[in-house]
């Protein structure tokens, strides 16, 4: 069958615009929790504040935006159209929303039902949408490496989940797997797919996009864009090795793994540095300094796991994996999130707009959407929020103004995205309003 | 060789080169020099369009038989291009910095992704349509628009 070629610039705005309002709220109450539970949230990342957090931040803030992102982003760079997108998102937004609810209280509450219940809506919002970007992504007749990196990005996600499902399910029938799988080695591989599998391969495979495209850097070298993707997918396959029956928990030779995993990571932060230095649109925006700021975190999240492995009593510090945690999702994908919602929605919005008021009515531009002010002061207040959080891992009395900030931060970015959404709404508004009176004008005359 | 997949990529990089030149010009306030670099952007942008409505895409069409898809849509963004052009060469005219800076981010974006869907898909379909007879329309191509650097 052919694949249906369409070169349909977006899915209707309603699609992503759920997901990326949606967002920030549950960074807000990641934020809260922090400041609520305090110190003992941050014992170690076992501890149920942790988890709790942890799963709000990946589920609803991370994965929300980034399927919002992908439902709008495959049509473009796939030109193939997702099925039905109307309905995938009325029926993932919400699942993933409850779904995360679900399971940030299974952990704060310790209850069994919740964790089936969160078990259940996740399979079932996964499912769908999985199943929905396979299709897209495979049957797209689109060349690029990118193509590929997102295919794989897809994979992980399918992992992540399938794992995240069986450790939820464990968890809520109370059952022992031990005879099979140890949680603890469950956990090792979900996490490694769903940050590293999931979350960075993403990243990876829109980098190669979009850091060239929006200062004009040059490309990433052609074998650079080959290498992260196969040697990751490489380091994860070995990593999983530890499911197999009798391998145990993770062997000594796997520590090697992760300290390749870490080296790809920070060749990649540093790569996507240097072509930004060598951008030809010397001007530094919001998005640019947001993925500078990325980088710089994934670089030093590299840089904590070698020191780490090299001094073993600092890296078996009950918080260690904390700190490792703050740098990873708030401070490489959370920095990346901001960054690209504040390119993403003044460009949707204009291309939305002017679809509708075409030349008769130009929308504003894209400089206009949300005030660069506001923009700016935000991303401070992230990146202060983040170093906060780097000081509470430190010295956990910090907690309070560590979460008040990083909440904080999360409603600026949902009140700068709201504003955005509100010029939509006003500036469609006032196109009906005008096509409906340039209607009526000939039947009065 | 000049198959389309080649001549016209490295155009879409010489618009950009000129896009970054006029910007620039107009960031650091030198109208002089802003007119004419976006009198030049200007004229490779209008001449790439003109290069794919009046001889590319006719002849994919007729290649592949197909005159309603991604074609269509190209010429569409084409049209919203020329749109944001005009809005800045009324920006040029009038010295108005920050509508500029506004309107030419918004343009960057649409370029961009425009030229991803060309780059990615449209251009290898053509070649493939094409067989042949891509070259000898690759070297019309080419002959139509600017080469070099800004």
């Amino acid at each position: 069958m052919q694949p249906t070629l369409s070169f349909e610039q977006a899915p209707p705005i309603s699609v992503p615009y759920r997901f990326f309002l949606t967002a920030p709220l549950f960074g807000a109450v990641a934020g809260l929790i922090l400041a609520w539970l305090g110190p003992a949230a941050i014992e170690s990342r076992w501890s149920p504040g942790a988890l709790a957090m942890t799963h709000l931040i990946v589920v609803d803030f991370m994965l929300q935006a980034m399927c919002g992102s992908l439902l709008q982003f495959v049509a473009v760079v796939a030109g193939a159209n997702i099925w039905r997108p109307r309905l995938v998102a009325a029926v993932v937004h919400p699942l993933i929303t409850a779904g995360a609810v679900f399971l940030a209280t299974a952990f704060l509450l310790e209850r069994q039902l919740l964790f089936l219940l969160a078990a259940l809506t996740f399979a079932t919002a996964m499912g769908l949408f999985l199943t929905v970007m396979a299709i897209a992504l495979l049957r797209t007749p689109a060349r690029g490496m990118s193509i590929y990196v997102l295919r794989l990005a897809v994979f992980g996600l399918l992992v992540t989940v399938v794992l995240g499902v069986i450790l939820a399910t464990t968890l809520g029938l109370h059952e022992e797997l031990q005879s099979v799988w140890s949680l603890l080695t469950l956990i090792n591989v979900h996490v490694a797919w769903g940050v590293g599998g999931w979350a960075l391969m993403l990243v990876i495979g829109v980098s190669y996009l979009v850091v060239p495209m929006f200062q004009l850097t040059p490309a990433y070298p052609v074998w650079l864009t080959r290498l992260l993707p196969a040697g990751l997918l490489l380091v994860l396959c070995l990593w999983s090795l530890q499911l197999l029956p009798g391998m145990g928990t993770a062997q000594a030779w796997q520590s090697g793994v992760v300290i390749a995993g870490m080296l790809l990571a920070g060749l990649f932060a540093l790569a996507t540095l240097w072509l930004q230095s060598r951008r030809r649109r010397r001007q530094a925006d919001v998005t640019l300094i947001f993925w500078r700021g990325a980088m710089l975190a994934l670089l030093g999240l590299a840089a904590s796991w070698l020191l780490f492995e090299a001094l073993p009593q600092l890296g078996g510090h009950a918080r260690a994996p904390l700190w490792l945690g703050v740098l990873a999702l708030p401070g490489v994908f959370l920095s990346v999130i901001m960054g690209m919602l504040y390119k993403i929605m003044p460009f949707l919005n204009w291309l939305h707009l002017q679809r509708q008021g075409g030349t008769a009515m130009p929308p504003p531009n894209m400089k206009q959407m949300i005030p660069e002010r506001a923009m700016r002061g935000q991303m401070r207040l992230h990146f202060v929020a983040l170093i906060l959080l780097l000081a509470a891992v430190l010295w956990p009395a910090l907690a309070l103004p560590a979460g008040l900030a990083f909440s904080a931060s999360c409603l600026w970015l949902e009140w700068n995205l709201i504003g955005a959404a509100r010029l939509y709404a006003r500036f469609r508004d006032r196109i009906r309003a005008a096509a409906a009176g340039s209607a009526a004008a000939p039947a009065q005359s | 060789m000049s198959f389309p997949t080649q001549i016209l990529p490295a155009h879409h990089k010489h618009c950009d080169d000129l896009f970054v030149a006029a910007e620039e010009s107009v960031q650091r306030g030198d109208w002089v020099a802003a007119a004419s670099a976006f009198e030049r952007f200007h004229g490779q942008m209008t001449a790439h369009f003109e290069a794919e409505e009046g001889i590319l895409f006719p002849a994919f069409e007729d290649a592949a038989g197909m005159s309603d898809g991604p074609t269509q849509m190209m010429r569409y963004e084409h049209e919203q291009m020329r749109s944001l052009l005009s809005q800045l060469a009324a920006a040029c005219e009038a010295r108005d910095g920050e509508a500029y800076t506004g309107v030419a981010e918004t343009l960057l974006m649409l370029m961009q992704q425009h030229n991803m869907k060309e780059e990615n898909i449209l251009y290898p379909m053509c070649d493939q349509a094409l067989g042949a007879e891509a070259e000898r329309l690759g070297a019309k191509l080419d002959a139509m628009l600017e080469k070099g650097h800004a």
